[in-house]
């Protein structure tokens, strides 16, 4: 055993608990100072990751094989860590909107969600797996209904926990039934015994169980209801959180146990990822055209780019899985982008329509063009991120059409395209009402914070660099994916 | 650095220094926007000029690796097939660029989405990397959406915008599947075109899957040039855009599906070309026939010019689809000659339009008296456009009909009657009915172009007599490498049918 390999987490926890007692010597005014003292912290944190020496550099299994460290892991740490420090640049500037006082308690939630993240990067064992994805869903809860005053959050934070309950019970029950037929939890182990019982319905019951509970994480159709309702309500960090940080770790899971843990069951279940995808990207696209919130617009187009997402995974290859990773770290830098705009925006507005974009390029050139990058980023046109994750993605699709003959992934690739279409409707609407809509009474010019600045920077670097420079993201997701075999 | 980097890199340079600039300083936003396009058209002259017709490979090549673990480079090179397609481009878009003093608002951004296009398609039209091939012409496509979007004209602007984006992504998405799987099944593992072409000669590609990725280029491909039936987004979309945007599209993004057409799908899909060859010229028929007769019935000019553009483009796919030395020479010709002809209508157009503010052709009259330069101009055009000796239009309509004698016979003849009777019917009544009669009252204040309005439409009509009275510019260039072409497009018949590559396919198993 080698509980060495768990020190980022510690670490992670470490420092939300730190945060919370600093909450309680540092005066109101300076609270959100305590917010910039983190993101150093993770930016320390995430510099010795990188380098080699850190905790998850060091490869290796621990706690009896439930906690692993592999290319897969630390791809997903570096990844968590990074939305983790732009959420909390978020937080910093979104401080006076949330409840009086509490600043560093939300700060403190966000890390233990982290480390909910990072142990879900690390899970391979079910109840290794079960345990992360309650951290990071309970925090969530909390999150999410952090405006206590505001009815809608509060709205969203019942529909999260109800529907949160649910998928943790479906999955409970999943994992249970698997370890009744099997006897076994650990994924390498569960792999080992798992063709015995390829026939025992009880067996692929509990899999497909675990299969809803992960689908809920990722908002992957038919479980997809809660993802626009809970978008809307919860304060903005939280919603880019929700939409990056916790999606994430449903596809890291997801990948975990569909290619470690229960490849058998997966092979035959190409033809019910193939559909879950294409209505997934459908549906998301189709919903998103009426919508005149923004927040809610984004909830839309997270459900279709969980469906994107999923063709990596229904590929059911080596180059889908790199595909997948590539485009979350993509999906990463232009979705944070977007609601950090929203986020500074919609601060002072009552409502969160797309109407209040309205001359946003002459209150704010900067943030006007960021969201327009985001935008084109997300509906994946040249040179920007989206496009060349997307691009990976078809391939792998067109791939997987090939090796095996399945005329359900040509199918898949027309879904796909469709979906693409679709979705420049509405994010060239959202350009639109930024530089062309008719006019809007207040056209005060939005100042910006220094770190404001720094963190918008980062995003559009992370665009442009993941669009024109794939090489070094690329080698890390194809390190990463030959992991799963 | 090859000079084609240059070329094409210039415009982009320009666009991004155009971000920094203030928005009120329009003058200066200009002058970049000219000389940035100016210095591309120069270094493409130069280019045309230094080209050695007939060289063994690849001229001014340069290759960086991107994405090695995909077999991805920036790999840009010129033969005879895209020497004058990169001339034309580089013309084309200075001209658009001179002829942009009509947009009034937001320059700023116009003038950014002007240079990313031009930039965009140069870079595509060089690019021998399938990846950057699409991805520079994508970088080319969209802004043409938000230009038209944006500062269009007319009541039907949001539909036309609407449809040009709707058909024209459908295209590209189309095709994009079409070069993924074209990429997969080469087995060559690389996006270098010169290098999958090298290994398909040995390991041609299996007939089914030829039968798969075919269609998929020819209707991808296809929808972004106007084929019959996939052209109603074409006239309605330059009748509402602003005319530099009209000129660039119609005169050289246009010419971007088939010159993928030629430079991919016919030497790698032989077989599958051929079968489907005979398809392709019944479809001409509907450009040339169906579209020309449509343009008849036009009244506003600009529906009547892009009509005429879309039937143009029949001609070309004819010429492509007889698959031989004289018919894809023919082709290529008129693509270049096509590309100035069209910029130089909608600029003529649009300066009409914003003279007078209409462009319905019963509302005019008389023009000739007001306008003199730019009614003869528009006289040249539309002779030029019905196929007149003298213009490069001629010479290339002239050769695809020598080449598709040979095929199409009965085609053949209908192509001949749309070109000479269908076309010279609609332009001679339009030039009547715009140029000539009684010059209406309301028209007495209009103004020529003063010298340097003059300009692009003097450079581009110059463009067209050039190559129409010297075609062997052209031909000398264009005949060495379309020879290329079609012997891999039709010699690969004997090796394919010998038992060579395992037939690995996308649908054989399950039919």
């Amino acid at each position: 055993m080698n509980s060495s390999l768990i020190t980022l987490e510690i670490s992670v926890i470490g420092l939300g608990l730190v945060l919370m007692l600093a909450d309680l010597f540092v005066p109101a005014e300076r609270r959100r100072y305590i917010g910039y003292a983190a993101i150093l912290a993770l930016g320390v944190l995430l510099v010795t990751s990188l380098s080699g020496n850190g905790s998850c550099g060091q490869f290796g299994t621990a706690f009896g094989g439930m906690f692993v460290n592999d290319a897969l892991s630390l791809f997903f740490k570096q990844l968590f860590i990074v939305a983790a420090i732009l959420v909390l640049f978020m937080a910093a500037e979104f401080a006076d909107k949330l409840a009086e006082g509490s600043v560093a308690e939300y700060y403190s939630l966000i890390l233990f969600a982290l480390a909910g993240m990072l142990f879900a990067a690390s899970a391979n064992d079910f109840t290794m797996l079960f345990v992360s994805i309650e951290l990071i869903t309970i925090t969530f809860y909390v999150l999410v209904s952090f405006q206590r005053s505001k009815l809608q959050s509060l709205e969203a934070g019942v529909k999260y926990l109800i529907l949160g309950a649910l998928s943790s019970s479906f999955m409970v029950f999943g994992i249970a039934l698997i370890w009744g037929t099997t006897g076994e939890l650990n994924f390498a182990k569960l792999a080992a015994v798992a063709p015995q019982f390829a026939d025992s319905r009880i067996y692929l019951l509990g899999v497909l169980l675990v299969l809803v509970g992960l689908g809920f994480k990722i908002a992957a159709f038919p479980f997809q209801i809660w993802a626009p309702d809970v978008y809307q309500g919860a304060p903005t960090p939280t919603t880019a959180f929700l939409a990056i940080g916790s999606k994430a770790a449903g596809f890291v899971l997801l990948l975990r146990v569909l290619f470690t843990a229960v490849p058998s069951v997966t092979t035959h279940w190409a033809n019910l990822l193939i559909v879950i995808s294409a209505i997934t990207i459908l549906y998301g696209n189709l919903c998103a055209i009426p919508q005149r919130n923004l927040k809610r617009l984004l909830g839309y187009s997270s459900i279709a780019h969980a469906g994107y997402l999923l063709l990596g995974i229904a590929a059911l290859s080596a180059s889908g899985q790199a595909a997948l990773l590539y485009y979350l770290g993509g999906y990463v830098f232009t979705v944070m982008a977007a609601f950090f705009v929203i986020a500074l925006v919609m601060r002072h507005l009552a409502t969160e329509d797309i109407s209040g974009l309205a001359g946003l390029n002459q209150r704010s050139p900067l943030l006007a063009a960021t969201l327009t990058i985001a935008m084109v980023s997300l509906a994946g046109i040249p040179p920007l991120a989206g496009f060349f994750g997307k691009f990976l993605l078809l391939k792998a699709v067109v791939e997987a059409a090939k090796a095996t003959h399945n005329l359900g992934y040509i199918c898949l690739v027309f879904t796909a395209l469709a979906g693409v279409v679709i979705s420049l409707y509405y994010y060239f609407g959202v350009i639109r009402a930024i530089y062309w809509s008719k006019s809007s009474e207040d056209l005060s010019p939005i100042e910006l914070s220094a770190p404001a600045k720094l963190s918008i920077w980062i995003c559009l670097a992370g665009i442009f660099w993941l669009g024109l420079f794939p090489n070094t993201v690329l080698n890390l997701a194809n390190a990463a994916a030959a992991v799963l075999k | 650095m090859s000079i084609l980097t240059y070329i094409a890199g210039w415009p982009l340079l320009a666009a991004l220094a155009l971000v920094v600039v203030p928005r009120n300083y329009r003058v200066i936003i200009r002058a970049i926007a000219v000389l940035a396009t100016l210095i591309s058209a120069v270094l493409a002259v130069k280019m045309f000029a230094q080209f050695v017709p007939g060289a063994n490979g690849f001229q001014f090549e340069q290759q960086i690796p991107w994405v090695e673990s995909l077999g991805i480079s920036y790999h840009v090179g010129v033969d005879g097939l895209n020497v004058g397609l990169i001339l034309m481009g580089a013309i084309v878009a200075f001209a658009a660029a001179l002829c942009s003093w009509e947009i009034q608002t937001r320059e700023k951004e116009f003038y950014i989405l002007l240079l990313v296009m031009t930039g965009g398609i140069l870079g595509a039209f060089a690019s021998l990397d399938l990846f950057f091939f699409y991805f520079l012409h994508e970088l080319a496509l969209v802004p043409t959406f938000i230009m038209i979007g944006v500062w269009g004209r007319g009541e039907r602007k949001n539909y036309a915008t609407f449809q040009i984006t709707l058909y024209l992504s459908i295209g590209a998405l189309i095709a994009l599947i079409g070069l993924i799987a074209l990429y997969l099944q080469s087995g060559a593992n690389t996006f270098d075109i010169p290098k999958i072409i090298e290994h398909a000669k040995i390991n041609p590609l299996a007939v089914n899957a030829q039968n798969f990725i075919f269609p998929l280029l020819l209707f991808g491909f296809g929808i972004l040039v106007s084929l019959w039936p996939f052209h109603s987004w074409a006239p309605l979309g330059y009748g509402v855009a602003p005319s530099p945007t009209a000129m660039l599209h119609a005169g050289v993004l246009k010419k971007f599906g088939l010159y993928g057409l030629i430079r991919i799908a016919l030497p790698l899909l032989p077989q599958a070309a051929q079968s489907w060859a005979h398809f392709l010229a019944l479809l001409c028929v509907g450009n040339i026939l169906y579209v020309g007769w449509v343009a008849m019935r036009q009244r506003d000019l600009n529906l009547l010019i892009g009509n005429s553009s879309v039937a143009h483009m029949g001609f070309i796919f004819l010429g492509l689809a007889s698959l031989n030395l004289i018919g894809i020479t023919g082709a290529v010709l008129i693509m270049v000659a096509h590309g100035f002809l069209a910029a130089l209508t909608f600029a003529l157009s649009g300066y009409i339009y914003k003279q007078t503010g209409t462009l319905q052709i019963s509302e005019l009259g008389g023009l000739c008296r007001k306008l003199p330069f730019i009614g003869t101009a528009l006289l040249m055009a539309a002779m030029a456009g019905c196929g007149l000796p003298g213009f490069a239009n001629f010479v290339g309509e002239a050769t695809v009909f020598f080449g598709a004698w040979k095929m199409f016979p009965g085609i053949t003849v209908i192509a001949l009657w749309g070109a000479l009777v269908i076309g010279g019917i609609y332009m001679t009544r339009a030039i009547r009915n715009i140029l000539h009669g009684p010059l209406p009252e309301k028209w007495n204040s209009l103004s020529d172009a003063n010298f340097w309005r003059k300009l692009p439409y003097a450079m581009l009509l110059a463009s067209l007599l050039v190559f129409g009275f010297w075609p062997k510019l052209l031909t000398e260039k264009i005949n060495p490498d379309a020879q290329k072409i079609v012997a891999l497009a039709t010699g690969n018949m004997v090796t394919a049918n010998a038992p060579s590559a395992p037939a690995v396919n996308f649908v054989a198993q399950n039919k």
